[in-house]
């Protein structure tokens, strides 16, 4: 199988470019859903006491 | 801690340890004469005396089920000690080296002591044994407390830490012997490298059946950063380790790739290696034990898991900014470049992340210097970060690479931000595993802190001056064209720095062994805490919750 320097080119510019926006904005989408504020807020507090259990 | 395994665990290691002493028996056997069997003694002795430690304990009775309910701190006990007895032999390597560069002398002519031999050494000791035992370690702590839930077994944790622990082992008294296959942090020869490979997939499978029985719904984004290290440094080091044996009996191996593909692929591991072994795992590290210490929530949860994508992504295409001005395609150095640059915005991010959430607790950063070991670690790394992404930059690099700046961004790294953020996690655990009040001496825990900053700027200083103006006699040229210094006139140049390296390197050294008396101390007198803090509360009291406090 031969690919050619100028067929990876075209590739990394029109697939890679729109995979790596559209890998961006699922990023976005994910952490700046608003209604994952409160579960969100809820992890960040819940190392602040963990040494008491409940342990499974 | 052996009396805390069932009997059939402790059947199940002795098993284990029995076929490791069989196939280190075949490999002293097959190798006879030659270094690959000395490995093969090493392996043998190194399960024989486990085995005999499990012996010692074998008809122990069996431990009570309600262990089950608490979590399984004994690994991350032999953890913590493991970490420190790595960072003195890692530190201690690395300071003879920095002194066997000022003063060559002190080889006393023996084929190990040479530098070739003993800076892979100092690197495996520090990023393998120190920086990988210190990752497994607080692993165990983050995933359970995180999860609130019990590592997934009892065998395993074991079979990870001292699994790894013979594989360091294992690389760094090869290296000494002179096994080595020539590739930066991937040293180890093929026999090491299959060995770490399973020890790998058991850590990673513990993880995710640990997270499997989590009582949290969501997974606190330190297990993220965690995993991508294990699950990203797996891939890496088949991919860099693909190699054939010569024989069987042998230590030696060639590798699958050649010329610019083995380059390529060889700096692909090497810089992901600093991306997730030192950067991802290290970030986990610290998403847990800053919050936790500063008694607040992260500043931006979104910020961080925003950050996270952004380092995995970015990370793993940098590798190629390590081969500028080489036979790699212009195309392909140029992307490593473009991204190292980018990757400036998640990594600050990140440092910022860190920063903001102390904002309003400075009086606690003056207070505990285990906060601000912390706190200067996440300079640290912003730092290392930022340095990083210029150095990445072409005409940049044609100055600063192959000379001492890199050895300084290295050390900016591991120093300022690795190994200060370990100490900080480790004075921040060490009170909590072994149910202590606190530290044994919080002034010594000052000293520590104290001697790193001051041992992480001298040195940094030193190799920062070294390589500026090695890089910059390197290319002065005189009226007629030629090259205005000899080689040797560079050497003479930089010996004021190596000493001055030396010098912070020693001061480093040590504030880390005034950490190991605290942390021994710590275990041995400190006063116990008055409860059981992590055996939950029930209604009937069923617990062993004798101890729980009176409210």
């Amino acid at each position: 199988m031969d690919v050619s320097h100028d067929t990876l080119v075209v590739i990394a510019k029109t697939v890679g470019l729109f995979l790596l926006i559209a890998m961006f904005l699922a990023a976005v989408v994910y952490a700046f859903w608003p209604s994952k504020k409160a579960k969100f807020d809820r992890a960040a507090r819940s190392v602040l006491d963990d040494e008491d259990g409940p342990c499974r | 801690m052996v009396a805390a395994l069932t009997v059939g665990t402790r059947v199940l290691a002795l098993v284990i340890l029995g076929i490791g002493a069989i196939v280190g028996l075949a490999m002293a056997v097959a190798g006879a004469g030659q270094a690959f069997g000395v490995h093969g003694w090493i392996v043998l002795i190194y399960c024989l005396v486990i085995a005999w430690r499990v012996m010692l304990q074998l008809d122990a009775p069996e431990p009570s089920p309600s262990r089950l309910r608490s979590y399984y701190d004994d690994p991350i006990k032999m953890g913590v000690v493991l970490t420190m007895a790595w960072a003195i032999v890692g530190m201690g390597f690395g300071v003879w080296v920095a002194y066997l560069l000022a003063y060559p002398d002190l080889r006393y002519d023996a084929a190990w002591t040479g530098f070739g031999r003993l800076r892979p050494v100092h690197t495996t000791g520090i990023i393998f044994g120190f920086g990988g035992t210190a990752l497994i370690t607080t692993s165990f702590h983050v995933m359970q407390r995180t999860s609130r839930a019990r590592l997934a077994g009892e065998f395993t944790p074991w079979f990870v830490l001292l699994g790894y622990q013979l594989f360091v082992i294992l690389a760094i008294s090869g290296y000494l012997m002179g096994i080595n296959q020539s590739k930066e942090y991937a040293e180890a020869e093929w026999y090491a490298d299959l060995w770490l490979l399973v020890v790998w997939i058991t850590y990673f499978t513990l993880y995710i059946r640990t997270l499997a029985r989590r009582a949290e719904p969501h997974i606190y984004v330190a297990n993220w950063y965690y995993l991508s290290f294990i699950l990203i440094v797996g891939v890496l080091h088949i991919f860099n380790n693909v190699a054939l044996p010569v024989s069987w009996s042998g230590s030696r191996s060639y590798i699958l790739w050649s010329g610019v593909q083995d380059a390529m692929m060889q700096w692909w591991y090497g810089h992901n290696a600093v991306a997730f072994f030192l950067t991802s795992g290290f970030l986990g590290m610290l998403y847990y034990y800053l919050p936790k210490r500063a008694a607040r929530p992260i500043y931006s949860y979104r910020l961080s898991i925003l950050s996270f994508w952004g380092i995995t992504f970015f990370y793993v295409w940098v590798g190629s900014h390590h081969l500028h001005y080489t036979a790699l395609p212009q195309w392909v150095q140029t992307l490593g470049m473009t991204f190292s640059i980018m990757l400036l915005v998640p990594s600050w991010a990140t440092a910022a992340n860190a920063l903001l959430t102390l904002n309003g607790a400075w009086h606690k950063v003056r207070d505990d210097a285990t906060l601000r070991f912390m706190m200067v670690a996440a300079i640290f790394y912003g730092m290392a970060t930022f340095e990083g992404s210029f150095l990445a930059i072409r005409g940049v690099n044609a100055l600063s690479h192959y000379t001492d700046w890199t050895i300084a961004h290295v050390h900016v790294g591991t120093l300022g931000w690795n190994a200060i953020l370990i100490f900080g996690a480790i004075y921040a655990l060490v009170p909590v595993i072994w149910r202590r009040e606190r530290m044994w001496s919080p002034r010594l825990v000052e000293w520590h802190f104290w001697l790193a900053v001051a041992g992480t700027v001298i040195y940094v200083f030193s190799m920062w001056n070294s390589g500026i103006l090695q890089g910059l006699m390197w290319r002065t040229y005189n009226d007629a064209g030629t090259l205005q210094y000899s080689f040797i006139d560079t050497v003479m140049a930089m010996h004021p720095y190596y000493m001055g390296r030396a010098v912070g390197g020693t001061i480093y050294m040590i504030g880390m062994l005034i950490g190991c008396v605290n942390i021994w101390m710590t275990i041995r007198k400190a006063p116990e805490a008055g409860y059981l803090r992590d055996m939950p509360k029930t209604p009937a009291g069923d617990a062993d919750d004798r101890r729980v406090p009176a409210e």
